[in-house]
């Protein structure tokens, strides 16, 4: 457990202080949330309509420009050599870079996307559920994400290929990410939504560890 | 303790790269792998790693934790240093000594382990200093120094000495003396004579031939 | 005595097996065709309502039902790889992909030529015609994580790692998409009855295309075959060259 929360915490630290991949994500979560507008018109009564659409889309897109990262470093320096000889089962290191992946891009992308709302006219009534929802529907993107990433690690051009692969993943999430915030007329369809979402999300973190650290077994030959 | 392998067979793609090979290496020895480049020394390693998986062959620790594998008793050192250049040097060491180290140490204050560590690679200087500073032999010696950092019983080397001078090669040899005379083993792929105590030679290219 | 699957594991008997199998396989997806085309075409009436549209079904339905059955054979195949090992399973679910990805494609084209008439329009967001166009995409995953990787032994076990995702995933997918479909609009269900009239041609069509499918399935797996024999006797004429150009030089040497 020790090792668990040594490799959680360093995952952390380094998303921090590299930055880089946080701020890239949210610069570019803002850009393409603000370039929608300018493609369809400010129409403030279609914005509102699509908003949670368009906000889930932007921010899956967002996402998976720091997906290729999760393993791509650590298989470069050497790291994941190391990881595999240590006392965690490859699942259980996938579980830490895939906590500390959701840590450090979902959490901020889900509290950025209630200011992108602004943007968009969104019905204030729905802010708690997009941020409720964004929380519960993130899980899912980064320990998915986390099977494209181990498949994808050593392949050069390996970012578009991820996003090949991982985005037709992504459809449930998307789905019923958007339908929990939009439905917000009706309560019932709202907790459906909301619970179906978390669902989907846990029965990734279970599917993804499984995957991805099959993919990383067959990597490390 | 004896880490024992007994005709190994390694397959890479539709290459034998490994054909029938076997030897034995006692606790308080060290195996040198010669041989030119290609002829599987870094297969080998990762092996024995646990990483590839032998086409045929055992490979087994006498006397070692019967609950872990080889893999998880061993010090893996490949020609990469797992060196993040984002935390500082004693943040590096320190990540693997509590990651590497669960269930297998003896219980010693993990400061003064990394200490010692960064003492004997001669980085106790820099410990501060983020690893991106460092240059190549520094880094490498950063990476080296995970072998003190946590114990293990087996050592897999793979050209440690590569980027490193006479003077680091020396305190590497020192390290693995150390390690061999307390009754740890090490098998060690090189190119240079490295000048170990108790150690043999293993040639691989002498290997095949006789294959 | 050895199950199907041992025996079928040697490649050399698999060679002979489905060269003998082929030409029957062949003639009899060959025959059924003719026949299912003849009674699609000619044998079987108009729909009252859709008139003559109607006869795109019977090519539609069976591209969708293979869509679906090569992924599952895939899976299979996929399953078989990572479990038992087993030397044929990778060149299975090789030889499968292409094949189910074109006929997924069919089943778009020809999901869409038959929604013009009936909705006026080439393309619905229809839940069963959004479900195979992911379920399309999964196939160009599948298709270009192998093409990006090198290693082919890598490649086989990632490909059926992704491949199995794929399926674990795509009734969650399938869910979605239909509550999302119900969501926005009232479902077009077209198929659920089909007239007894029908059915006798949509069966044949069905049978037929099947066997077309085994049949490329058969001739793509020997295809594979034969490449990967050539490409191990050329890695060894590489590699006897080597050794030969070093007993040139030891020769030399002791001259």
């Amino acid at each position: 457990m020790k090792s668990f929360w040594a490799l959680l915490s360093r995952d952390v630290i380094l998303a921090v202080r590299e930055g880089g991949a946080i701020g890239t994500a949210l610069g570019f979560f803002l850009v393409v949330v603000s370039l929608m507008p300018l493609g369809l018109g400010p129409d403030l009564n279609l914005l509102s309509r699509i908003a949670a659409g368009v906000l889930w889309i932007a921010l899956l897109l967002a996402a998976l420009l720091s997906l290729n990262r999760i393993f791509e470093a650590d298989h470069e320096d050497g790291t994941l050599d190391v990881l595999a000889t240590g006392p965690l089962p490859l699942e259980l290191v996938t579980v830490a870079k895939s906590l500390a992946h959701w840590i450090t891009t979902g959490i901020p992308l889900a509290i950025m996307a209630p200011v992108l709302g602004i943007l968009l006219n969104l019905d204030l009534a729905a802010y708690p559920i997009l941020v409720a929802t964004t929380l519960a529907g993130t899980p899912a993107v980064s320990f998915l994400g986390a099977i494209g990433a181990a498949l994808t690690m050593k392949t050069r051009r390996g970012g578009l290929l991820l996003a090949l692969i991982v985005l037709p993943l992504y459809v449930p999430t998307l789905i019923f990410g958007i339908s929990a915030v939009s439905a917000g007329a009706g309560p019932a369809g709202v907790g459906a939504s909301f619970l179906i979402l978390a669902a989907i999300s846990l029965v990734a973190i279970v599917l993804g560890p499984l995957a991805a650290a099959a993919a990383l077994r067959v990597q490390l030959q | 303790m004896q880490l024992i392998a007994e005709d190994l067979v390694i397959d890479r793609g539709s290459r034998r790269i490994i054909d029938g090979l076997s030897f034995a290496v006692k606790g308080g020895e060290a195996l040198v792998l010669t041989g030119a480049n290609g002829i599987g020394k870094t297969t080998l390693l990762r092996t024995l790693a646990g990483f590839i998986r032998p086409f045929r062959g055992v490979i087994r620790l006498d006397g070692g934790d019967d609950e872990l594998t080889l893999g998880e008793q061993s010090h893996v050192v490949g020609h990469t240093n797992a060196v993040k250049s984002s935390l500082s040097v004693a943040e590096n060491a320190g990540f693997w000594n509590t990651y590497l180290n669960v269930g297998l140490d003896s219980g010693q204050d993990p400061a003064l382990r990394i200490a010692a560590s960064l003492r004997h690679f001669g980085l106790e200087d820099l410990s501060d200093f983020p690893a991106a500073y460092l240059s190549a032999g520094q880094k490498r010696r950063l990476g080296l120094a995970r072998l003190l950092v946590a114990r293990r019983p087996v050592w897999l080397l793979d050209e440690p000495t590569a980027s490193l001078d006479t003077a680091s090669s020396e305190r590497l040899v020192a390290a693995v003396n150390d390690h061999t005379s307390s009754g740890g083993l090490a098998v060690i792929a090189t190119h240079l004579p490295l000048g170990l105590e108790r150690a043999r030679t293993l040639d691989l290219a002498a290997q095949r031939m006789a294959a | 005595m050895q199950t199907l699957t041992q025996r079928l594991a040697n490649p050399t008997r698999f060679m002979e097996l489905s060269a003998r199998l082929l030409p029957w396989i062949s003639g009899a997806a060959a025959i059924l065709l003719a026949y299912g085309l003849y009674l699609a075409f000619f044998a079987s009436p108009a729909d009252y309502q859709q008139g003559e549209t109607v006869r795109i079904m019977y090519i539609h339905v069976p591209c969708a039902w293979l869509s679906m059955m090569i992924y599952g054979l895939i899976a299979l195949s996929s399953f078989g790889l990572l479990v038992f090992r087993h030397p044929l399973a990778d060149v299975s679910a090789k030889a499968a992909a292409p094949l189910g990805a074109a006929f997924t494609f069919l089943a778009l084209l020809t999901g869409s030529l038959w929604g013009k008439p009936m909705w006026g329009t080439y393309w619905v967001w229809d839940a069963r015609l959004t479900s195979v166009l992911i379920l399309f995409f999964l196939y160009l995953g599948l298709m270009a994580l192998r093409s990006a990787l090198e290693d082919e032994s890598a490649a086989a076990k990632l490909t059926a790692i992704l491949a199995l995702v794929g399926v674990t995933i795509l009734p969650i997918i399938k869910f979605s998409v239909d509550w999302w479909n119900t969501l926005h609009q009232p479902s077009t269900d077209f198929t659920s009855t089909v007239d007894p009239s029908m059915r006798l041609p949509l069966l044949v069509m069905a049978i037929a295309f099947t066997l077309l499918f085994f049949a490329m399935h058969l001739k793509g797996m020997r295809n594979e075959i034969l490449r990967r024999r050539v490409k191990a006797l050329r890695t060894q004429a590489v590699a006897g060259r080597d050794r030969l150009a070093a007993q040139a030089a030891n020769q030399g040497a002791a001259e």
